[in-house]
């Protein structure tokens, strides 16, 4: 690693100010990814500002019943929250499907959402990739490429976001709290990642000098059920080639709210908003969900290795969703 | 969370500000097994290098160096962590436990109990993961990871419900734990032994 500068600020202007919107400073949570790629070359920072000691790590349950999480509550501490196991059980199982149990102690949520992709080239300095090096050319178009994207991706760029609190989020319709030199606002988690088209190196909306501060979940609507589902090359502590999160609300039957999201299949969670469509306002039939993931997948664009991804992420969201719908609702 | 930020409130200032003046080491205050070291670090040392090279407390291993492995986990602020991940500048103040300071605190007979345990179950072949493989273990609910951390456990049981270290608990709380010699039935068998 080359030497780097390190401050460890105790308010948030003193860390925008350390940090100074330079592409040179990083901010440091948990590292579990940004050392790593320091280690391997793919980052260089000059400066890293650490957020863990600015108390931004409190999960707060809002009087209107949503649940604001601040950008250095560990992913343990996220997973085991009761309010969490309550109401967004698709978020603790997404966070405990992801690494493991050292990990989830390091890592941080903000860090999780901005973890960079674990394609192998954008890891390996020795070849090309668009993500690192703009303009480089993609190594994993035409190499090996069984990890990756099946949706949304571009001839410049087919890198997955790899990670699984982010697909459980958008699920939640959450919202990204950001703090820059231009104050506060608030971007929506299906909004907050970019499809690489022709800039891949991009991939947040978010701007420079911008600070993730918090998420927030809105209140979970009572009679709501959720579940994640993560395949993966083996049965503990690896990434998603494919995964689905949904969310459902039944009345009577009748779906009277649906969220879909799958991971390990694109640049970002992708919300199935098709899929969505199709069943709201039905009393589905296996045979319906099965056309509704269908509705989604049907634009999907496989590579030379991961065909299968399709037929994964097909079998995953119907059992999913089945398990859902036909669970009683209440009233 | 209340420990791991108040605890450290009076934590490491390093003097780098800013790149300008390109402050690339410090002196700072590591707290290992109850024990305060002064060392002078590279920012860029991981936790991991600052124990074995500074501190020559050399049972935490550099597996993979990656995150990946689990040799080189370490207790922080009372919870597992991977030390090769975690910059050292960046743990001043904190509490770090190594697999030396859990056999001197817990020690029985000179014998950590899942020492014993392993060496009953005979759960070690080449012994290189040995320190770390069964830590996860010793982290029965309210030592180390909150109730419910495993994904085996979420999907079974309310969120607030105890913790049961079955066997399939033990094995995800392990999964964070390579053993290239696979000797993990027996490993897992002798966390069970010690906690259950």
């Amino acid at each position: 690693m080359k030497p780097i500068s390190y401050v460890n600020p105790r308010t948030l202007k003193e860390a925008a100010a350390a940090h100074g919107g330079r592409p040179e400073a990083r901010y440091l949570g948990g590292g579990t990814n940004l050392v790593d790629l320091m280690k391997l070359g793919v980052e260089r920072p000059d400066i890293l500002v650490d957020l863990t000691r600015l108390s931004l790590d409190a999960i707060e349950e809002q009087p209107d019943g949503s649940l604001r999480v601040g950008a250095t509550a560990r992913n343990s501490d996220l997973a085991a929250h009761r309010a969490v196991g309550e109401h967004y059980p698709v978020l603790a199982q997404a966070l405990l499907s992801g690494s493991s149990g050292q990990l989830r102690n390091m890592a941080t949520t903000a860090g999780n959402l901005l973890q960079r992709t674990r394609c192998g080239y954008f890891q390996d300095l020795s070849r090309p990739c668009n993500k690192r090096v703009p303009g480089s050319g993609c190594g994993a178009i035409e190499g090996v490429n069984r990890e990756h994207a099946i949706l949304g991706h571009s001839s410049h760029c087919v890198a997955t976001h790899p990670s699984d609190l982010a697909v459980a989020l958008a699920a939640l319709d959450a919202v990204v709290e950001l703090v820059g030199p231009g104050g506060v606002r608030s971007v929506p988690l299906t909004e907050f990642y970019r499809l690489p088209q022709d800039r891949p190196d991009l991939e947040t909306v978010m701007r420079p000098g911008e600070l993730v501060t918090a998420v927030l979940l809105p209140a979970a609507p009572a009679g709501c059920v959720s579940r994640y589902r993560k395949a993966r090359d083996r049965a503990g502590y690896t990434f998603a080639l494919a995964s689905v999160a949904a969310v459902v609300r039944l009345e009577r039957g009748v779906v009277r709210q649906v969220a879909v999201a799958f991971g390990g299949l694109a640049h970002r969670p992708w919300r199935a908003r098709r899929t969505e469509a199709a069943l709201l306002g039905t009393s589905p039939t296996p045979e319906a969900v099965e056309r509704a993931v269908e509705a989604e997948l049907a634009d999907a664009v496989p590579l030379r290795h991961n065909a299968y991804k399709v037929e994964l992420a097909r079998g995953l969201a119907h059992e999913v969703l089945t398990s859902l719908t036909t669970r009683p609702g209440t009233t | 969370m209340e420990a791991r930020n108040g605890r450290s409130a009076h934590g490491p200032g390093p003097a780098a500000r800013g790149a300008r003046h390109a402050v690339t080491e410090s002196r700072v205050t590591l707290r290992v097994n109850d024990a305060d070291h002064r060392v002078e670090l590279e920012h860029s040392a991981t936790l991991l290098e600052a124990l074995r090279e500074a501190l020559g407390l050399t049972a935490s291993q550099k597996g993979c160096d990656d995150g990946l492995c689990g040799t080189c986990t370490v207790l922080l602020e009372g919870r597992r962590v991977n030390s090769c991940l975690l910059l050292a500048v960046a743990q001043e103040g904190r509490e770090i436990i190594t697999v030396e300071g859990l056999v001197a605190a817990d020690a029985d007979d000179g014998r950590h109990p899942l020492r014993r345990a392993a060496e009953d179950r005979d759960v070690l072949r080449c012994a290189y993961c040995a320190p770390e493989q069964h830590r996860p273990a010793t982290e029965a609910p309210a030592a180390g990871d909150a109730p419910g951390t495993s994904v085996v456990t979420e999907i079974d049981l309310p969120a607030d419900a105890p913790v049961r270290l079955t066997a399939d608990e033990v094995r995800d709380r392990l999964s964070g734990h390579l053993c290239r010699c696979g000797a993990y039935p027996n490993g897992a068998g002798a966390g069970q032994d010690v906690v259950v």
